[in-house]
């Protein structure tokens, strides 16, 4: 993610490097890097002209220049706090309102994954933290097949879905689904539009129909996070038509330099609201601008990284846990949960990601979740007493699961002595005073890279 | 211009007239508004020039090319005024793309004289894949000749039933193993039901991935290999399809999708809604493979062969 961006904005403050202060002269030259930087990340070229003017003021503010010690740090903080006002400060959230149904309207050009999004945030309603019982509505009438699109994708994560598939106007069945809604319960109905260029004004007119008919509590307007210079462009057009409330930037795990993401809070002045990062319908998450400007300045994003950690993590299993890594109990079983939780918090390159400093080392890995696949396997070999009792395991047996799980012997080795090593210090960790609340998902021992 | 008449049917060059509006308002309104009032190419109106470019997602580097050589021409020319810019701009735009010596491509001609034709489409998620292969389809169809899909993409919820539907518009047979079955496979057995049924050409789908996701890109190559391994001289064409909306990242989904699967052509969509086509000038400029269509449009016609000179013609006229 914003990978391109980053690198060209390091090699940006690389300039002040070696510098004791800031001078008119090496603030120019840096300043000028992070320009080229934006443009060549697709951001909106006036934008980038007046951001740069104002990290230049800022830079130049006299008190700065006498107090800076190290110049660098100081750029990356104006910038940082430049990046974060860019992208809309705080982060807004969806804002449903006490209707019951609430309505969401989807809206975007072709292409942008105004379906997938409807999926996911549906996935997201009625998860854990939201509980929600959302209803999908399917009023893309035009491009083929994607009434069945939706109607997968909702069979998919379990949510009912509304559709009328003789019925050609959307205005319709747009209404009628918000009538099946109320007399059935649901609390929010999310409204999948046909994809539509801002230029035909026919569309335009029928979605500005859609949404004087359905008063809707959100309207998203869906971008391709690839969108070059035109994303300004073609938000300004919706926004003049639809007054959306919020943004949404798709496709975000590819390696896009992140241009529209920058300009489109600047341009129409509305906050982007999620961020989608894949094709699983779980990889949905809400927009924070400051997390964001942190890992386009290759900071890393921790606070995400726990987030994700404690959405997965269950108290009592982790306590339970504990009680086992005291009693130096940690066994493969519970290797195994670990793993699947890591698992389950989603991909682990965007996961690597988060942490600071990995995300440019990662730039050209490829980490396969499957690494999680080998060692997996070899538990799997092992008959249930092995699971519970590590101790067991001597040659014969670990012949026996290499065999069993198609590895060499020396790789059963290395996991069977990474493994106790791990226990060992966990049990010494757990035995000093204030490591109460431990929790430690335990490292996947060999993460394999693939290429 | 012979050429130009002859495959550029008045209506085809309406059509891209129309689709291109939006950039030719933009491109020459802020010329026309950048030159105002001056006489000279002086060092501003070069500066408001890289502006534009940049705007219109030319992309940075041929955007440098673009302005080093006009600035050339000025140099040469002292008395050089605002009002053949425009003319400049065009020649210049025009040489530079042929100077990349990849041919324009005339028709809707198939790849290979051989029987059967096997394209393998490919792109991102999103740019227009399915539709492009339902308009290509169409064309081919119009030619009288027997065209087969094949429903590469088994992924996508829907995706197969898109196609399908498309088969029907056109009037095309359609080869499918259902969702979830293995692409390989059924790029397989679709050129091999291509080649024992006799079809002219036949084109596969294939389900639209990010190019930085290696494993998937992987597949593509293996999707590739499996075709090869039917028909070695197929694919004979593997045409990625990119999203002119999208800015300077399709220079690397060009690039990616090239190492994967040998790209031998591009189509370039949605020409219609973007403002700017500027995207094409920047694609042909720093890529070897050719631009062979453009989408300027949702109807099942609106498919159009690329031709650089016409493209740049559209621009300025």
């Amino acid at each position: 993610m914003f990978d391109n961006l980053s690198t060209r904005l390091d090699n940006a403050f690389k300039v002040l490097r070696g510098h004791n202060r800031l001078t008119e002269l090496n603030i120019a030259e840096s300043v000028k890097e992070i320009r080229r930087a934006l443009v060549d990340a697709d951001v909106n070229y006036k934008i980038a002209k007046e951001f740069t003017d104002k990290v230049k003021d800022k830079a130049l503010g006299s008190e700065n220049v006498l107090k800076s010690v190290r110049p660098g740090d100081l750029m990356v903080k104006i910038v940082m706090d430049e990046l974060v006002a860019l992208m809309g400060g705080e982060s807004a959230g969806l804002q449903l309102g006490k209707t019951k149904p609430a309505v969401v309207l989807i809206a975007g050009l072709q292409g942008s994954g105004k379906t997938t999004f409807s999926g996911k945030l549906a996935n997201f309603l009625k998860s854990k933290s939201q509980q929600k019982t959302p209803l999908l509505v399917a009023c893309d009438v035009y491009r083929p097949a994607a009434i069945d699109q939706l109607t997968v994708l909702a069979e998919q994560i379990g949510v009912q879905i509304y559709k009328e598939p003789e019925n050609k106007n959307p205005v319709e069945i747009a209404l009628n689904a918000i009538k099946h809604a109320k007399t059935h319960g649901f609390d929010v109905v999310i409204v999948d539009t046909a994809g539509r260029l801002a230029v035909d004004e026919e569309m335009m007119d029928e979605i500005s129909r859609i949404k004087m008919a359905v008063q809707p509590q959100e309207t998203l307007f869906v971008v391709d996070s690839m969108t070059g210079q035109d994303a300004v462009n073609t938000a300004k057009a919706f926004n003049e038509v639809i007054n959306y409330d919020g943004v949404v930037l798709t496709k975000l795990d590819g390696d896009t330099r992140g241009g529209a993401a920058l300009s489109i809070k600047y341009t129409v002045g509305k906050p982007i609201k999620f961020v989608s990062t894949g094709e699983k319908m779980d990889t949905l998450d809400v927009f924070y601008p400051d997390r964001m400007a942190q890992r386009i300045l290759g900071m890393g994003d921790i606070v995400s990284l726990v987030e994700k950690a404690q959405e997965q993590f269950d108290d009592e299993e982790v306590k339970r846990i504990e009680r086992k890594i005291k009693k130096n109990k940690f066994d493969f079983n519970d290797f195994l949960g670990q793993i699947n939780q890591i698992k389950r918090m989603g991909d682990i390159k965007s996961l690597m990601g988060m942490i600071p400093g990995m995300g440019k080392a990662l730039k050209d890995v490829d980490i396969d979740n499957s690494a999680f696949g080998r060692v997996e396997a070899i538990i799997f070999s092992m008959t249930p007493q092995e699971r519970e009792n590590p101790e067991l395991l001597n040659l014969s047996r670990k012949q026996r699961i290499a065999k069993g799980s198609g590895r060499q012997l020396e790789e059963i080795n290395a996991f069977v002595k990474q493994f106790d090593q791990m226990r060992k210090m966990m049990h010494k960790v757990s035995k000093m005073p204030g490591a109460g609340n431990m929790q430690m998902p335990g490292m996947a021992p060999r993460m394999g890279r693939k290429r | 211009m012979s050429f130009f008449s002859k495959f550029f049917s008045q209506e085809k060059k309406q059509d891209l007239d129309k689709g291109l509006e939006k950039t030719k308002t933009n491109f020459l309104g802020k010329l026309s508004k950048a030159i105002a009032g001056k006489s000279t190419v002086d060092e501003e109106v070069l500066d408001e020039l890289e502006s534009i470019l940049i705007s219109s997602d030319v992309g940075l580097e041929t955007t440098i090319k673009i302005i080093k050589r006009i600035e050339a021409r000025v140099a040469k020319d002292k008395y050089l005024g605002t009002a053949e810019l425009n003319e400049i701009l065009r020649d210049e735009i025009v040489q530079l793309l042929a100077e990349n010596n990849t041919e324009d491509v005339e028709d809707y001609t198939l790849p290979t004289e051989n029987k059967p034709a096997i394209i393998m489409v490919v792109g991102v998620n999103g740019v227009g894949k399915t539709t492009t292969i339902g308009k290509l389809a169409h064309q081919y169809h119009q030619q009288g000749k027997r065209v087969l899909l094949g429903a590469g993409d088994t992924f996508r919820a829907a995706a197969v039933d898109q196609l399908k539907i498309w088969s029907e518009r056109v009037g095309c047979d359609f080869f499918s193993k259902g969702m979830n079955a293995d692409p390989a496979a059924v790029a397989y057995e679709t050129v091999h039901k291509a080649i024992n049924e006799d079809y002219d050409v036949a084109i596969i789908d294939t389900a639209g991935r990010l190019h930085t996701k290696i494993n998937l890109m992987n597949e593509l190559t293996k999707i590739r290999r499996s075709i090869s391994k039917c028909m070695d001289t197929a694919p004979h064409e593997v045409l990625l399809v990119l999203d002119a909306t999208t800015g300077q990242n399709a220079i690397e989904q060009a690039k990616h999708f090239t190492n994967a699967t040998e790209v031998s052509a591009l189509a370039l969509t949605k020409l219609d809604g973007t403002a700017k086509g500027g995207v094409a000038i920047g694609i042909s400029d720093q890529f070897k493979v050719p631009i062979k269509y453009i989408g300027v449009g949702e109807g099942i016609e609106q498919l159009q062969v690329f031709n650089k000179r016409a493209f740049v013609n559209s621009l300025f006229e």
